[in-house]
């Protein structure tokens, strides 16, 4: 082989090789979710109330702690957890109780949570608790939804409006 | 295990090295370059990414904006250069993977080797750190996906408290600093790869971090072709109220992510977890074998200094001398860099086989496969040819006449040969011809044998095979383990020709001293004792 031509068949190696390299870096294609299915993602951050309400100390309790510590009332860091609901057409799809976040606890209680669904109507509801009530939920929302394929549906909870948003 | 998965590798390895050989050339060999068009590749992303940074635009809209006005409107230059940019990405994961199989199948990370191994690990989280938040930087479709799935996975770690994935679902929460966080990181993170690169080759001799300029040459025409080829573009920009369903992914760099949607978030991070430990104590799994480092024998050290040039491992340097003996400096072994190669011995003056001492010592030797016993093993086996062409096999313990048997003296690598063994054996008529196999061109196991061999028979390399050496009756035969038959095919072609050779003109009888070698060592002694030590004849 005359060394033009060898240089061309090394050419063409390394040409070959590095095609299949930039075929590889965009095929094959990669479908995260089933065609015409849409997502419901639930996810917001939210701090539940304290375990216990805030008590107020007796003078003898007051008189035992150091002078540059005393205080009037006692309110333990500790949160309860969120008691939360997800219904899809009727179907609860998701229950949890989150804990509070933070290693005394005390943090909020986070939620992330993705629902792939066939697009198409349903009725979504969502509900939390976040007091110390046993029964019922503090706050609901629900929704006849239309889900276009590909839509995201994000549902999270506004702490300034306490409420549940749709968007 | 280990060991079948390695044998398997390698197999592979030489079986696909071998057609390149014959096509490239063993100097021009990819895959004998793959740690040079490593650093090859980091030079071309690096440039690329400098001119892209002119065109980028951070801001949210803007970013997509901007990558859209390089990639269509200044397409023959700056869209060019996004391909280039991402395909020497992507050829860097290549090579960094490529190159870390290779090393595993001949078994290059054990011993003094563990530093560079140990240190290629961060090179791959940190190549895959660049790569993904350059993915990010484009603000299209698959940066919305590799955004959501990156902080999915980093929000399941328990550092965060709010989690950052829920800044890539809704308009409104994600600012255009955002994005002067993302160029920060993506300079940042390769100037810290390109630290760790500095650090993986640091306890190495003459690495190579620049490929022939022929292969760097047709390696950059070949990325010019593809980037015109095959340009990269983006995917559309990011909707954040839709998912994208079909993606094209790049798999060499987000492989996991998909798994993301298997295995789990945890799954994914107990692999790499996993992956991470068992790479870096690869090293020190059994079977441990560490053979004793080489060592400075001062009253034969002149400190001349050839065995620091010729350490593949930067094992050992000059320091100021300890003893009584009128030279400035002498040789020092730091054994924990030390492979025991016994390169340095065969580039030690003092390690010829001429010296009529009572045992021979030698500047720097290795202390279980000394220069004596090397020496030894010559004669002795020299007594065991016999024919029209008696011709003797030096061979390296890593190449395709590593499993013979007959003829043949085997040393842990070539260059442990010093070249006035050659003429010994010549001279002293213990052979009519003298092979030296190695491993195969570029790919020697202690990196720079076969080259120091080569050069010291050219005399271009201290220490010189003397002139007298008849260097017809030498051949060097450099193959791989797996070619044995094309190794032995060379030694029959070279016995072939020596039998076609008048007689040696270059002969002196064999000293007593050697002769009595041959009668058992301990006559060996008895007759070195009358004989003491003279100077050097070589």
């Amino acid at each position: 082989m005359t060394n033009p031509l060898r240089t061309a068949g090394q050419f063409v190696v390394i040409l070959a090789l590095f095609m299949a390299v930039a075929a590889f870096s965009n095929w094959p294609v990669y479908r995260q979710n089933p065609q015409g299915s849409a997502v419901v993602m639930l996810t917001f951050v939210h701090g539940a109330d304290r375990q216990a309400e805030c008590r107020r100390l007796t003078p003898a309790e007051i008189a035992k702690l150091p002078p540059n510590m005393r205080r009037v009332q006692e309110c333990p860091r500790g949160r309860r957890s969120l008691e939360v609901e997800l219904d899809i057409g009727g179907k609860t799809v998701y229950r949890a109780s989150l804990p509070p976040s933070g290693i005394a606890g005390d943090g909020p209680s986070k939620v992330y949570e993705r629902f792939v669904w066939p697009a198409g109507e349903y009725d979504i509801a969502v509900r939390m608790r976040d007091s110390p009530r046993r029964e019922g939920f503090d706050y609901m929302r629900s929704e006849h939804v239309k889900l276009a394929p590909d839509q995201l549906l994000v549902i999270d909870f506004n702490p300034q409006g306490r409420e549940f948003v749709f968007r | 295990m280990i060991h079948a998965i390695r044998a398997i590798l390698r197999r592979g390895f030489e079986l696909i090295e071998r057609p390149f050989d014959y096509l490239f050339g063993a100097s021009l060999n990819p895959l004998k370059q793959l740690g040079a068009l490593g650093f090859f590749f980091f030079w071309v992303v690096a440039v690329s990414g400098i001119y892209l940074f002119i065109f980028f635009d951070t801001g949210i809209e803007r970013a997509y904006q901007s990558v859209e006005y390089l990639t269509n409107d200044h397409w023959y230059h700056a869209g060019v250069m996004r391909s280039l940019h991402r395909y020497a990405s992507d050829l860097m994961v290549v090579m960094v993977l490529t190159h870390l199989l290779r090393e595993f199948a001949y078994d290059h990370y054990r011993g003094a080797r563990w530093f560079s191994w140990f240190t290629g690990l961060p090179i791959i989280w940190l190549l895959y750190t660049s790569g993904i938040t350059g993915y990010w930087l484009v603000w299209d479709k698959l940066a919305h996906y590799v955004a959501i799935v990156s902080s999915e996975l980093l929000d399941w770690l328990p550092i965060f408290g709010e989690p950052i994935a829920r800044n890539f679902i809704s308009t409104g929460t994600l600012t255009s600093r955002f994005f002067t966080l993302m160029v920060f990181m993506h300079v940042a993170v390769p100037l810290i790869l390109l630290f760790i690169m500095w650090v993986h080759i640091i306890r190495i001799s003459r690495p190579k971090v620049n490929p022939p300029r022929m292969l760097a040459g047709l390696t950059l025409a070949a990325l010019i072709a593809v980037s015109l080829w095959k340009p990269a573009v983006s995917q559309g920009h990011v909707d954040m109220a839709k998912v994208s369903t079909e993606l094209g992914l790049d798999w060499l760099y987000l492989p996991l992510y998909p798994l993301v949607d298997l295995w789990g978030k945890g799954g994914v991070w107990a692999f790499l977890l996993a992956f991470s430990v068992m790479l870096g104590l690869m090293p020190w799994l059994p079977p441990l074998r560490r053979a004793k480092a080489a060592e400075v024998f001062l009253d034969h050290c002149n400190g001349c200094g050839r065995c620091v040039e010729d350490c593949p491992y930067e094992a050992i340097r000059m320091v100021k001398r300890t003893d009584a003996l009128p030279f400035p400096t002498q040789a020092q072994v730091n054994p924990s860099l030390c492979v025991a190669c016994g390169i340095c011995a065969g580039a030690c003056p003092s390690s010829t086989p001429f010296r009529r001492t009572e045992d021979l010592v030698t500047g720097i030797d290795l202390p279980e496969y000394p220069i004596r016993l090397l020496r030894e093993r010559t004669v002795a086996m020299s007594s065991t040819l016999s024919g029209p062409a008696r011709v003797l096999v030096l061979a390296c313990d890593h190449g395709g006449a590593a499993r013979r048997k007959e003829q043949t003296v085997h040393v842990p690598c070539v260059a442990m040969v010093p070249p006035s063994l050659i003429d010994f054996i010549l001279s002293r008529n213990l052979a009519d011809g003298v092979v030296v196999a190695g491993c195969s061109e570029s790919a020697c196991f202690n990196r720079l044998g076969g080259d120091w061999t080569e050069q010291r028979f050219a005399g271009e390399r201290d220490p010189y095979l003397r002139a007298r050496v008849p260097r017809e009756r030498i051949a060097t035969v450099w193959t791989s383990k797996l070619a044995v038959s094309q190794t032995e095919a060379s030694i029959a072609a070279f016995t072939d020709k020596i039998a076609a050779l008048p007689p040696a003109k270059l002969r002196s009888p064999l000293p007593p001293s050697i002769r009595i070698l041959e009668q058992g060592a301990d006559e060996t002694q008895a007759a070195g004792g009358q004989q003491k030590a003279e100077a050097p004849n070589d």
